[in-house]
């Protein structure tokens, strides 16, 4: 009897001790993350205004704004989304819907897809560089840093919305098919309207993943701070101008604190629109069963 | 006629991966047919303008700040995922997957910056120069946190309801049934994403330019600072010509075929989760 005793208060200091440990850990990942953001609060809040958020920088960005920067981040955004979108919920669509799990055309596609989500980003600049911007003879440009961009979202615009089609009843299928509907038109008028809520969270994930890259530009769309007259002008992206003040403007902090700030606050504003559409979808999906 | 443009997509898609493979290949061609690839094991020093490419101590660095940062982001984010799973309140854990989450969208070159306006001055006082190996672990073990606590909090909830209950039912304690049921139950969905990490770690560029020194020695202690493969061509890409630009891309198809390997292993072991 005395045994088992010592054996339970083993056990339940173990318990104890297992808690206080992992506790410790979690209150340590919380304290990092506001230590994080307070930082960048306390350094960039006194110089964010409007004439910083729509100006042009001067003095290689120690004063003036990062109007123009924004407008470049954007445009190469856009033309990334506008070269990745269709390729990527075509192949959602495909491997979804008309290829079945096991083909070998089904398997080919998810592995080369899968390995692209894994490639470094420098590599993607490598590419880009080489490919883009020499090859097809770009140049330094918003479209080469756009269209690296492209490859690199592809994986994870293409595997939310394909998880987005899969998470759709079966019997949406049968009853359309049940009442003579093409499979087209099944697409088109039941199937993607109602996934549209994982396509637009699949969306912002891939534009969030898209302003945050910085290491895939540096090679593409160059780092002049100009404003961009055409999509063939070289043009600089946020996350760059916060790699460039920091590391080779002297002085350039308070910019970069700011610059940090505003990248930061429009991840996480994207993020947690991305997280809410999923959550609401999940909570929906529960209350209709 | 719908049928045959989806197939070009997919099939675009796919290319996509083999153009990339190939472009590093052709861009690398030179140097693969001239200069022995020994030749970056055995030169004395790196100096690419003068033609000596030896290679060793950045891919040194590269795996002692993957390593380093391995050790200390396995522990912290196995406990996050275990808090999230069996220890938190429910309002609790929710609120801490999404920081863990948001944690994960935070951009590289701002961990980057932070590190270097924060961390490199703390580490500076401890033991100068402050631009380490120590500096760019503790901003990797943060940038891959994330990735680990979230797959190690996705097989953690695969593991069948029903084993828990035999477990508590057999009156194991908390920590024994974590122990005893969960981690073996959950080994190969937990290890698959500490090798996807892994890849991550490798391939990380800016943070790590930012705030390890890109000194290309071997490290002695912690706080020399260190040059990784990646951040390698970060730096001298913008310069390279000829040789030293076919380097690079040797260098790039090497970290590639580094991530492949980690990342098909990743897949192996996911896909046998119930083997």
């Amino acid at each position: 009897m005395l045994n088992v005793n010592a054996m339970t208060w083993r056990q339940s200091f173990r318990d104890r001790l297992v808690q206080c440990v992992i506790y410790l850990s979690v209150l340590f990942v919380c304290a990092v993350f506001s230590w994080i953001l307070f930082d960048l609060i306390r350094g960039g809040i006194a110089h964010i205004s409007w004439e910083f958020l729509t100006e042009s920088p001067r003095d290689a960005g120690r004063a003036g704004g990062i109007g123009s920067i924004l407008v470049s981040t954007l445009l190469i955004l856009l033309v990334a989304l506008a070269a990745a979108l269709p390729l990527a919920w075509t192949t959602a669509v495909l491997l979804a819907e008309y290829v079945s799990v096991t083909s070998k055309f089904g398997v080919t596609i998810r592995y080369s897809l899968q390995v692209l989500a894994g490639v470094p980003s420098i590599v993607f600049g490598l590419f880009g560089s080489a490919f883009f911007c020499i090859y097809l003879g770009l140049g330094f440009s918003i479209l080469s840093g756009g269209l690296t961009l492209a490859c690199m979202l592809l994986p994870i615009l293409v595997s939310t919305a394909e998880a987005g089609l899969r998470a759709l009843p079966e019997s949406y299928r049968l009853s359309a098919a049940a009442l003579g509907m093409s499979r087209t038109a099944t697409l088109f008028h039941l199937l993607l309207p109602a996934a549209a809520p994982t396509l637009a969270a699949g969306l912002l994930l891939g534009i969030g993943r898209a302003m945050a890259e910085t290491a895939a530009l540096l090679f593409t769309s160059g780092y002049v701070d100009r404003m961009p007259g055409s999509l063939m002008d070289s043009g600089r992206a946020l996350a760059l101008h916060i790699f460039d003040l920091s590391m080779n403007v002297p002085g350039g902090d308070t910019p970069a604190y700011a610059s940090a700030l505003v990248l930061v606050v429009l991840l996480l504003c994207i993020n947690i629109l991305a997280m809410r559409l999923v959550y609401g979808l999940q909570r929906q999906r529960i209350m209709t069963i | 006629m719908l049928n045959s443009i989806l197939r070009a997509g997919a099939v675009i898609s796919a290319l996509v991966m083999i153009m990339i493979l190939l472009f590093l290949v052709v861009e690398s061609w030179p140097v693969l047919t001239h200069i022995s690839p020994l030749q970056f094991f055995t030169d004395d020093s790196w100096h690419p303008l003068e033609g000596a490419y030896l290679l060793m101590p950045i891919l040194a660095g590269t795996l002692y700040a993957s390593i380093g940062a391995m050790v200390l982001a396995i522990p912290l984010g196995m406990a996050s995922a275990l808090f999230i799973v069996y220890y938190a309140p429910p309002y609790l854990a929710l609120w801490y997957k999404r920081l863990i989450e948001l944690l994960a969208g935070i951009p590289s070159v701002v961990f980057g910056f932070w590190g270097l306006t924060t961390l490199v001055p703390l580490i500076n006082q401890i033991h100068p120069p402050g631009a380490s190996l120590l500096a760019g672990i503790l901003i990797l073990t943060l940038m891959i946190l994330p990735t680990i606590t979230l797959t190690a909090y996705a097989a953690f909830v695969a593991v069948p309801d029903e084993y828990l209950r035999n477990a508590t039912a057999l009156g194991m304690s908390r920590w024994g049934m974590i122990r005893g049921v969960v981690f073996p139950a959950a080994r190969a969905g937990v290890v698959a994403g500490i090798i996807l990490a892994a890849g991550r770690a490798i391939g990380e560029t800016m943070a790590i330019l930012m705030v390890a020194g890109n000194v290309v020695q071997y490290p002695d202690s912690l706080f020399d600072p260190i040059r990784t493969l990646a951040a390698n061509i970060a730096l001298e890409m913008a310069y390279a010509m000829g040789d030293h630009r076919a380097v690079l891309f040797v260098s790039g198809l090497t970290l590639m075929f580094l991530v492949m390997v980690l990342s098909s292993m990743a897949g192996w072991l996911g896909k046998n989760r119930h083997a």
